[in-house]
């Protein structure tokens, strides 16, 4: 397996849907390419992060005001019907 | 190497209950669906749009567009992701509108890639994110993201952030798997690229500059 290879299957091997066999010939191309190793190691770190790190919460008092505002125009839409 | 876990978005038969009371006049079951997911719609509004006030108003026009369409929801998707395609939908709009541009949409500077996708190769700490304030941390995955064309962030929120599947996310926007799988690899390499200035292991012990 070359490292092209490898990254065109990168997705599959980190969201785990690979199939045994080829999952397999991966797992042992990452023994000794210390690069592709590195490359799927930090990729999944960065997906972590993501996931892990809200990096655009919706602050309290905003969101209250939306819900209200979102609600009292779906009444609105209610009684007109 | 262990995989990575999806999030689960929700029990589907309770929300299909609620769907139908709140399609049935139900109110508060609709006020229900609105708690469990406004923070998602927000964040993945904020994420296209990458303007605050843009995103309120996605909420907004997102879950009034919902609530008006109640009844030609189907069931045969989750609420959840026929949501998420009203909200993409209006928050390209939104993109759109404000960069007065007309041709923001999902194929966009797909094709400018120069076919290297990897460059870095510095290995991180275990815990990189730890080396700063959540405050520093939430600006620099912030920029980071940003920097990426429209068409590949959205397809990391939806996959990477929100946990929907590589099929659901296709058919929210209207893509194949394919096109899904490639947009999904070259967001995950870029951000990864740009974070590894960030987060790779210092020589010498130090924080890199």
């Amino acid at each position: 397996m070359k490292c092209k290879d490898f990254l065109n299957e990168l997705n599959d091997f980190l969201d785990g849907s690979l199939d045994p066999k080829l999952k397999a010939e991966l797992e042992d191309h990452l023994v000794w390419c210390h690069h592709c190793y590195v490359v799927c190691d930090t990729t999944k770190k960065t997906i972590q992060i993501y996931r892990e790190n809200d990096v655009y919460e919706l602050p309290d008092p905003i969101r209250e005001r939306l819900q209200t505002a979102i609600m009292q125009k779906c009444k609105a839409k209610q009684k007109s019907e | 190497m262990e995989t990575i876990e999806n999030k689960v978005t929700g029990d589907t038969g309770e929300e299909l209950a609620l769907v139908l009371s709140a399609r049935g006049g139900d109110i508060n079951a609709f006020e229900r669906l609105l708690k469990k997911y406004d923070r998602n719609v927000f964040r993945i509004a904020q994420h296209i749009t990458q303007n605050r006030e843009d995103a309120e108003d996605v909420v907004q026009d997102a879950f009034l567009k919902a609530y008006e369409k109640l009844d030609q929801f189907q069931g045969n998707s989750k609420f959840y992701t026929w949501l998420v395609r009203i909200a993409v939908n209006e928050a390209l709009m939104k993109l759109r509108k404000r960069k007065s541009d007309k041709t923001v949409s999902m194929d966009d500077e797909v094709e400018t890639e120069d076919g290297t996708l990897t460059r870095e190769f510095a290995d991180w700490d275990p815990n990189p994110e730890q080396r700063y304030q959540q405050s520093e941390l939430g600006d620099i995955l912030g920029k980071t993201i940003q920097g990426l064309p429209a068409g590949f962030r959205t397809v990391f929120v939806l996959r990477d952030v929100e946990g929907l599947s590589t099929e659901e996310t296709a058919e929210t926007l209207g893509l194949s798997v394919p096109a899904v799988k490639s947009r999904l690899l070259r967001a995950r390499l870029q951000l990864r690229e740009r974070l590894s200035k960030f987060f790779k292991k210092a020589k010498g012990g130090d924080r890199p500059k």
